[in-house]
């Protein structure tokens, strides 16, 4: 029996190295709180929300810029030019947060379209809350069929926070 | 670049200059185009006399090899190193010539177009619609100990035509409706400057400089990173810096002997090495118990010349009994920079208080 035990979890452990799959406990530290945004915008309104929450629940914030790999280059392409945008942006928004006394854990991360990168991080890192920004109808963050699209597929409670409809200014 | 930038005026200068420093100069062979200013430059240095060589009803002046190597100065001017010799000289060309002086153990300074560049022909062709017959192998041009370009704007070099600084005025309609249009000329300049530009990089690369003086202009950064979230602003910074510098970077996390990560910690690193692959940084893990001993032996292997860390966390009372990790690294990293990464938002914190 003890054996069998073994048995199982050996085989377990396999099947998920090979398919690819992580094991993964509960998450054991503090309540992380993902806030997604891409194409060189954070709205100010939903920064604010989202230190809010994160200060009111005591969690980290993880601001997580979704670079864009274009098709014409291979996935794992290092991406200067773009990151250069990225970077100050999510300088500035981790500069907001750590002003207002919250913890932040920020990431970049890239794929091939807004919702792939953000697959790939939901795969490797576990988050308890999601707020993502809705389409803000300037262009250039979420659209609507990606906000669906979240809400199909999200692994963790998700809030779409709408922009200040009057509010124009970026984050940076 | 093209014919009448002033190659021929540039090589008689720096001949002139090199014979006031006491070199023993001559002419092997002048191509002067009927230039009064390239004429009067001439005037003092000596001359080798040309060889005549009869071609057809032609006579033809070719630069006479065999009087020159038997001159045996120290630095022999050559022009027009496309050249085809006239028939019945022992080269076809003068490059190969040139190639005699230099076994010869005589320095040349020669001139070329960039339009001869034997790797170009195909290129020229595309932009000028003119088939350059004369052409040199590349080689020629990897072997130089220095190659100088002599830069003139298509403008420039349009209003030298008109004066009749290149050819005679007669000829300067024909040649600015042709070849000496702004546009061929433009291309012509890019080509060239590209060409350099290439020229210089493969040299860098080819003959490595002095240790020291390659200490002097390379710079490598090294960013120390832990499994803790602020190593992404270190990452993230380090990286915006060697943007500045134009250097390669690296990261570096040093672990702990015989300690595994933990859950958060692999899961730090893992988003630590996804950052890096986005940055195309070389993200390094070595074990290691002592942290500076493990950075020095790394910064030795990688050259590396810029440190960054973050705000140490260490207790006041760690600081004062087993001192502090940064005097340390001030003192066994010599030669290095180190740079601190802090967080900026203590800034705002400070201003409040």
């Amino acid at each position: 029996m003890i054996a069998l035990a073994a048995l199982s979890v050996v085989l377990a452990a396999a099947l998920a190295a090979r398919s690819g799959l992580r094991l993964r406990g509960p998450h054991a530290g503090p309540r992380r709180i993902l806030v997604p945004f891409t194409g060189g915008t954070l709205d100010p309104t939903v920064l604010d929300a989202a230190i809010r929450l994160a200060h009111a629940e005591n969690a980290t914030l993880v601001p997580a810029y979704l670079l864009l790999v274009p098709l014409r280059y291979a996935e794992d392409s290092p991406l200067r030019e773009e990151v250069a945008v990225a970077l100050p942006l999510l300088e500035a928004v981790e500069h907001a947060a750590l002003r207002a006394g919250v913890p932040v854990d920020a990431r970049v991360e890239k794929g091939r379209t807004p919702t792939h990168a953000l697959e790939r991080l939901w795969d490797e890192e576990h988050f308890d809350r999601i707020l993502a920004p809705a389409p803000n109808g300037r262009g250039g963050g979420f659209t609507a069929k990606d906000v669906s699209w979240i809400l199909a597929h999200a692994p963790s409670e998700t809030i779409v926070l709408k922009p200040d409809p009057n509010g124009a200014q970026q984050a940076a | 670049m093209a014919a009448g930038v002033g190659k021929t005026y540039r090589m008689l200068l720096e001949g002139r200059q090199a014979q006031e420093e006491g070199k023993d100069v001559v002419i092997g062979y002048l191509e002067p185009h009927d230039r009064p200013e390239t004429t009067a430059l001439a005037a003092g240095l000596e001359v080798v006399p040309r060889l005549r060589a009869q071609h057809g009803a032609l006579e033809l002046g070719e630069m006479d090899l065999d009087a020159v190597i038997r001159r045996a100065p120290e630095l022999a001017l050559i022009d027009e190193l496309a050249h085809t010799n006239a028939p019945g000289m022992r080269n076809e060309k003068r490059w190969q010539d040139i190639d005699e002086v230099l076994d010869a153990g005589i320095d040349v300074i020669s001139t070329v177009n960039v339009q001869h560049l034997e790797s170009l022909n195909d290129a020229i062709f595309e932009l000028t619609e003119v088939r350059v017959r004369e052409t040199f192998p590349d080689g020629i041009l990897d072997e130089a100990d220095e190659v100088v370009l002599v830069d003139l704007s298509p403008e420039e070099l349009q209003a030298r035509l008109r004066a009749g600084k290149v050819y005679p005025k007669e000829r300067a309609g024909v040649a600015l409706d042709n070849f000496f249009r702004a546009d061929k000329l433009g291309a012509l300049r890019e080509l060239a400057l590209r060409e350099v530009a290439e020229d210089v990089e493969a040299r860098r690369a080819r003959r490595p400089l002095e240790p020291l003086s390659q200490h002097a202009v390379t710079e490598r950064v090294l960013a120390l990173v832990e499994p803790q979230p602020k190593s992404q602003r270190i990452l993230r910074r380090a990286w915006r810096s060697a943007q500045r510098f134009g250097t390669d970077m690296d990261a570096l996390w040093v672990r702990p002997s015989g300690r595994s990560p933990t859950e958060e910690e692999a899961t730090q690193l893992a988003a630590l090495r996804r950052l890096a692959v986005i940055l195309g940084i070389h993200f390094l893990e070595e074990e290691g118990d002592d942290l500076v001993a493990t950075v020095r032996r790394v910064a030795e292997q990688r050259g590396s010349t810029y440190v960054f860390v973050g705000t140490p966390d260490e207790s006041r009372r760690r600081e004062i009994f087993g001192g502090s990790l940064l005097s340390r690294m001030v003192r066994e990293l010599p030669g290095i920079d180190i740079r601190v990464i802090a967080n900026r938002a203590d800034r705002d914190r400070l201003a409040k208080e």
